[in-house]
This record gives structure tokens, sequence and C-alpha cells, in this order.
């Protein structure tokens, strides 16, 4: 399956390129959207992997909702990445070769040395009228319904937190008008007469 | 298929109640806060009652295979229940005077409790490893809780951070043991290992990197450095919650992953656990001597109890793994009264965090002095207190394994953290006070403190009873 192979190459040496320049781009949009593109690869992986629904839903996602806000937040807030930068250059050799010897101890295992084809079997291709979506979906309530509420704690968590973090309630002493007591005023909040002697002018 | 929730039902009450609690402090004025804080506490009791009332005689696994109710889940929620009581008792009069005594820290205290208990029923990869993000979700937040100290938001930045990370490694182990066995139940992958043998490096790179996770979020050297920054930082009330329950839920946890699912291999991780042990021992020995601040000593002193808890997984007996739930849960009490007591002294405007804090306690309160001798003679291991028991089973399954020089690194390592311990009991009997204010906490604070102190003495005097239910706990 050549073209099959084709698009694997290509998208993969995208998604690689694409999540390098996240963390080299000096401009902070530029990393966001390259995050973008990184997501839009990695959903074409999945659509090769027959994994239909995890595709889409991640370009609907954290394409379509998390990169966006993303990409808000980013723009607003104005970040001066020039002191994160600092010593860059000098943990790069140390960085690099942390990386390079975890890389060469990974590829060693799980290359195909231990999972080759003579290991595991090619899976089966699912026919075409199978869906990924209706599999999911029949097993997401039934099977995994236990971990689906957790999964629904986990989230109520992260809005409790958030907004305990967040919430600031406002001092009582801020300066602040009630239209309803400036209509409501009278003569006599406003007014007030001092009695005073009359002076003649000399 | 009900009648498959009716051992769930626990979990389900807790989230229920936690629900009802939330929604009531939405509707209680701020002086009247210890409603919310009656309520937290009586959803805790009816969890534990209800953990009693629908325990099966014999183990069951429910939910498809996520979730298991044995003698250890039984035994290890009720400890999770009982402490995480205790410390909320604790940690009100410290909130209130602070004026931090928001829902916020009970509901999300009791999420953190539903986490860990979800942990210690978890039988399947994905149900441990929710309940772990669970957990560690409730404590950054908790960490971060009081948002105007530039401490506390460093150590939640550092906690999130490492937390993530190790998460990240956890759950990239979890993937490679699903790879491999292609199953994510706990059974399954231990029958799978049973039967087609452990002789493949993906299985080991998996284990490792699960087992690195798990060091991570039990603070085992040498990636302990989160641990002293975070229980410094963090509010006491905090660190108190920190310290104490959360370490039986990362124990249940070592044991469902490593022990029950990969038991397979022990001969493998039994090497790295060992390293994980010594290099903990050594380094939270040592390094807590040097502290002057008390919390960041027990921060220290936590690591040398992970490596003794370690030691006693390592020995892969079943005496070995009963005394390290033994240990885990002394260790859980003693870790909270010690915070209980500096809670104690702290009043509006003093922390008494620093060692000095307890000079000369034994004039100001003679009672508290006592208790407080009871907790430090027990972590250093001093008979007849519940620590000491500990140590010794712990020791006793590692010679009996023929791992002598094991055995002989930690008690050499023991006996160089009885100083630090002793230093404080010094402290509080033979030094100038400096601080004569009266301890300002009610009555019900000081009897659960005292009934704290006074179990870690009748746990050493009859270690018996709990220590038969720690061996009906891991007999499988």
């Amino acid at each position: 399956m050549p073209v099959e192979q084709i698009t694997f190459w290509l998208f993969s040496a995208v998604l690689i390129a694409s999540a390098l320049r996240v963390i080299t781009a000096r401009n902070p949009v530029h990393s966001v959207l390259f995050l973008v593109l990184c997501f839009f690869t990695a959903a074409g992986l999945w659509l090769l992997l027959e994994a239909e629904f995890l595709g889409i839903l991640l370009v609907l996602v954290y394409v379509g909702a998390v990169m966006v806000l993303f990409l808000f937040v980013v723009m607003m807030l104005d970040i001066n990445l020039e002191p994160l930068r600092e010593g860059f250059v000098r943990y790069l050799p140390l960085g690099i070769l942390v990386g390079v010897v975890m890389i060469a101890q990974l590829a060693l295992i799980l290359g195909p040395g231990h999972f080759g084809e003579e290991y595991y079997a090619m899976p089966e291709r699912a026919p075409a009228d199978y869906s990924n979506t209706e599999h999911l979906g029949q097993v997401l309530y039934t099977e995994y319904l236990y971990h689906f509420e957790i999964a629904a704690v986990i989230l109520l968590v992260a809005i409790i937190a958030a907004i305990s973090l967040t919430l600031r309630k406002r001092p009582e002493t801020t300066n602040y008008q009630s239209p309803s007591e400036q209509v409501r005023v009278g003569k006599s909040d406003r007014l007030r007469i001092v009695p005073m002697d009359s002076e003649k002018r000399e | 298929m009900l009648s498959e929730l009716v051992p769930v039902l626990p979990e389900i009450v807790l989230l229920a109640a936690i629900c009802g609690v939330l929604l009531v402090d939405l509707w209680v004025p701020a002086e009247r806060r210890q409603v919310t804080y009656l309520l937290a506490q009586a959803s805790l009791i009816i969890t534990l009652v209800t953990l009693f009332v629908v325990q099966p005689e014999a183990p069951r696994v429910v939910l498809h295979g996520a979730y298991i109710a044995d003698d250890m889940s039984l035994l290890l929620k009720a400890a999770i229940l009982i402490i995480t009581l205790l410390v909320f008792v604790y940690s009100r009069p410290y909130l209130e005077v602070r004026g931090m005594m928001q829902g916020e820290y009970l509901v999300l205290g009791l999420c953190g409790v539903l986490g860990m208990m979800i942990m210690a029923s978890g039988y399947n990869l994905l149900s441990l490893y929710l309940g772990l993000e669970l957990l560690a979700l409730c404590q950054y937040a908790m960490v971060a809780f009081r948002r105007d100290s530039p401490r506390a938001s460093e150590a939640a930045m550092k906690y999130f951070v490492l937390g993530a990370l190790a998460s990240g490694m956890l759950l990239y182990g979890m993937s490679l043991l699903y790879g491999m066995t292609g199953s994510l139940d706990i059974m399954e992958i231990h029958n799978q290992l049973v039967r087609e043998g452990v002789d493949h490096l993906g299985l080991m790179l998996g284990m490792v990197f699960v087992v690195v996770g798990m060091a991570f979020k039990l603070g085992a050297v040498p990636f302990h450095s989160w641990v002293p920054d975070v229980y410094e930082g963090a509010p006491t009330a905090v660190s108190l919650y920190i310290g104490a329950a959360p370490k039986i839920a990362g124990f249940v946890l070592l044991m469902r992953l490593l022990v029950e699912g990969l038991g397979a291999m022990h001969a493998e991780w039994q090497v790295i656990l060992a390293v994980l042990a010594v290099a903990s021992l050594v380094i939270g020995n040592v390094v807590a001597i040097a502290q002057t601040n008390l919390k960041r000593m027990l921060a220290y002193s936590t690591i040398s109890h992970v490596g003794f808890i370690l030691l006693g997984v390592l020995a892969g007996t079943t005496q070995g793994y009963a005394s390290a739930t033994f240990y885990v849960i002394v260790y859980s009490l003693s870790t909270a009264a010690a915070f209980g007591m500096i809670v104690l002294l702290s009043r509006r405007g003093h922390e008494a965090e620093e060692l000095s804090d307890f000079k000369g306690l034994n004039e100001r309160s003679p009672w508290f002095a006592l208790v407080m001798l009871f907790v430090m003679f027990s972590m250093a291991g001093v008979p007849p207190f519940a620590g000491f028991y500990a140590k010794l089973s712990v020791l006793r399954a590692v010679v009996q394994v023929e791992m002598v020089w094991l055995a002989v690194i930690a008690v050499i390592m023991s006996i160089i953290g009885a100083f630090y311990y002793l230093r404080l009991v010094k402290m509080m009997y033979f030094d100038e006070r400096h601080d004569d204010a009266p301890l300002q906490q009610g009555r019900g604070f000081q009897a659960a403190l005292s009934a704290n102190g006074v179990a870690i003495l009748a746990l050493g005097f009859y270690p018996a009873a709990l220590m038969s239910l720690c061996i009906a706990a891991v007999s499988w």
C-alpha cells in the first residue's frame, strides 16, 4: 500500500517538524499555530489507524476549542518570552544529549527488534461499514461507565478549583454608584442651610 | 445489574454527599461556616458506615472488572476515612483563624478522599489512573489555596508541573503494559504475564515507567524534590492533608499495580525498589538533620518513611506486604498528629512551624509535650510505640528474604534519623521557653489530638489487632 505509506511518512514528517517549530518559534502566536498544525497531522495519523472518531474529536475539541482559546490568551497576555528563553543556549547541549539518549533507548526497545511483524501480526482491517464511533458509543456508557463517571467528577473538581482560585470578592470599599439611591435623593441629603449673620459691605 | 452497584455504594454515597455539601455551602452565610464543616464530617462518617455495611464476604469484582471490594480495599479505605476525619478536625481552627474556612477546602478534601477510595478499589489501569488524577487535582488546588502567599503559589506550581510529568510517565508505562498484554484489567495482566512469561524488554520498559511515576507520587528519592517545598509552602492545614492519607493511596497504587498486576516481574522491580528505598532512607534521614523548619523536617522524614514502606513491599512476602501496610497506616496517624501539634501551637499571625517554637513546651502544656513525645518517639522507632513495631516487622520481613544488607542500612539510617526526632524532644523538655501564649484550640481539637497520641501508644502495645487485619488484607 504505497499510498498509505506515503501518507504516513508525510504526516509524520510534518508532525515532527511542526512540533519542533512549536518550541523554537520566536513568536508565541506562531507557536500556537504550529501546535494547531501538529494536532491536524496527528488527527490524520489517527484516521490512518482507522480511529476516525478520535481523529475528528482531536480536530473539533483541540483545534476548534482549546487552541482558539489558547490563541486568545496568548494574544491578550502579550507575554515577553525573552526572559523565558534565557539559558536556552546554555542548557541546549545537555538537553540534546539527554533527548538523544532517551530516543536511542526507546528506539532500541520499541523498534522492530522486539515489536516487528514476526512477533505481532498485522491487525485485521476493519470492514468498510465498521463504525468506530458506534463502537465507542456502545462501550462508553456500559463497560466504561465507572471511568466515565470518575472523569465527570474530575471535571467538577477542575471547575471548583478554577473558581476558588480565581474568584475574588470585590472589596467593600470600592466606590460605586447606586442609581436607585441617586433617584430617591431628597433636598435634605444634598443641601445644608447654614444660618449666618449677614455682612455689610464696608 | 443493580446488585453490581452495591459494593460501590461507599463511593456513590460520598459523591452524593460532596454534591450536597457543595450546594449547602452556597447558601450558608460566612459566619455559620461550621455547618459545612459538620456536614463534611458527617459525610465521612456515613461513608465509613456504608463501607462496613456493604462489604461483601468474599472479594468481589464488579463494573466489568474496574472495581474490587476485598479486605485490602476495606482496611485502607477505613484508614483513609478515619485519618481524613482527624485531618479535618485539626485543620478547622487553623483555617478559621486565617479566614480560609471556605467550603472549597472541605469539598476539595472530600473529592480527594473519593479519589483515594477509587484508587483503593481500582482493579484496572484506567480506574487506578483516574482515581490518582482526581486526588492529585484536588491537592494542586489545595496547595494554591492561599492565593496571596507567593510561597504557596510557588509550591503549587512546582507540585503541578512535577505531578503532571509523573502522571505522564505513569500513563506512558500503563499504555506500554496495555500494548504488551492487551488488557487493562489487573487480573488479566497478571494472568497474561504468568502464562506468557515476562521475558520481554517492552514489559520492562512499561514497568520502569510505572515505577518512576509512582515513585514521584510517593516522593521516593530521586523523585522527591517537590516534597519539602510543597510541605513548607502550603498552608499547614493543606500540608497536613497531603502528608497523611494520600500516602496510603500511593501505597495501594503500588500494591495493585506492582504486586497484584506485575507480581510475576517481582525479581525485576525488586532491584529498582531497593535502589529507591536505600536512596530515600539515606537522603531523607541525613538531610532532615539540617532543617530548622518543622514542616520541612517532616517532609524529609516522610521521604525516609517511604523508604521503609518500599522495603516492606520489595521483600515480596505476605509478611512484607502486611508490615508495609501496617507501616503506612501508622505513618499516616503519626504525621497527622505531628501536623496537628503545629496547628495547636499556631495562632492568629503566628505559624508555629519552626523547631524553636516547640522550646519549653513542657512548661506550657505537659500533656501535649507528652503527646508530641509519643509522636516523635514513634517516628524514630523507639519502643514501645507503634513506629517501633512497624519498623521491626518491616526489617524482619527483609531479613527473612535474606537481604540483610538492606536491613543493616535501614537500621543505621534509622539511628541517624533518631537524632532529629530526639532533638525536638530535647527542645520541648530541656530548653528555655520563649513563647508564653496559652494554647488556644478548643476542647474537641485537644481531645482528638490526645486520642491520636494515645492511639500511637496503644498500637505499639497491641499491634496484633491491626497487624492481623493487615495480614488478612494482603493474603490473596
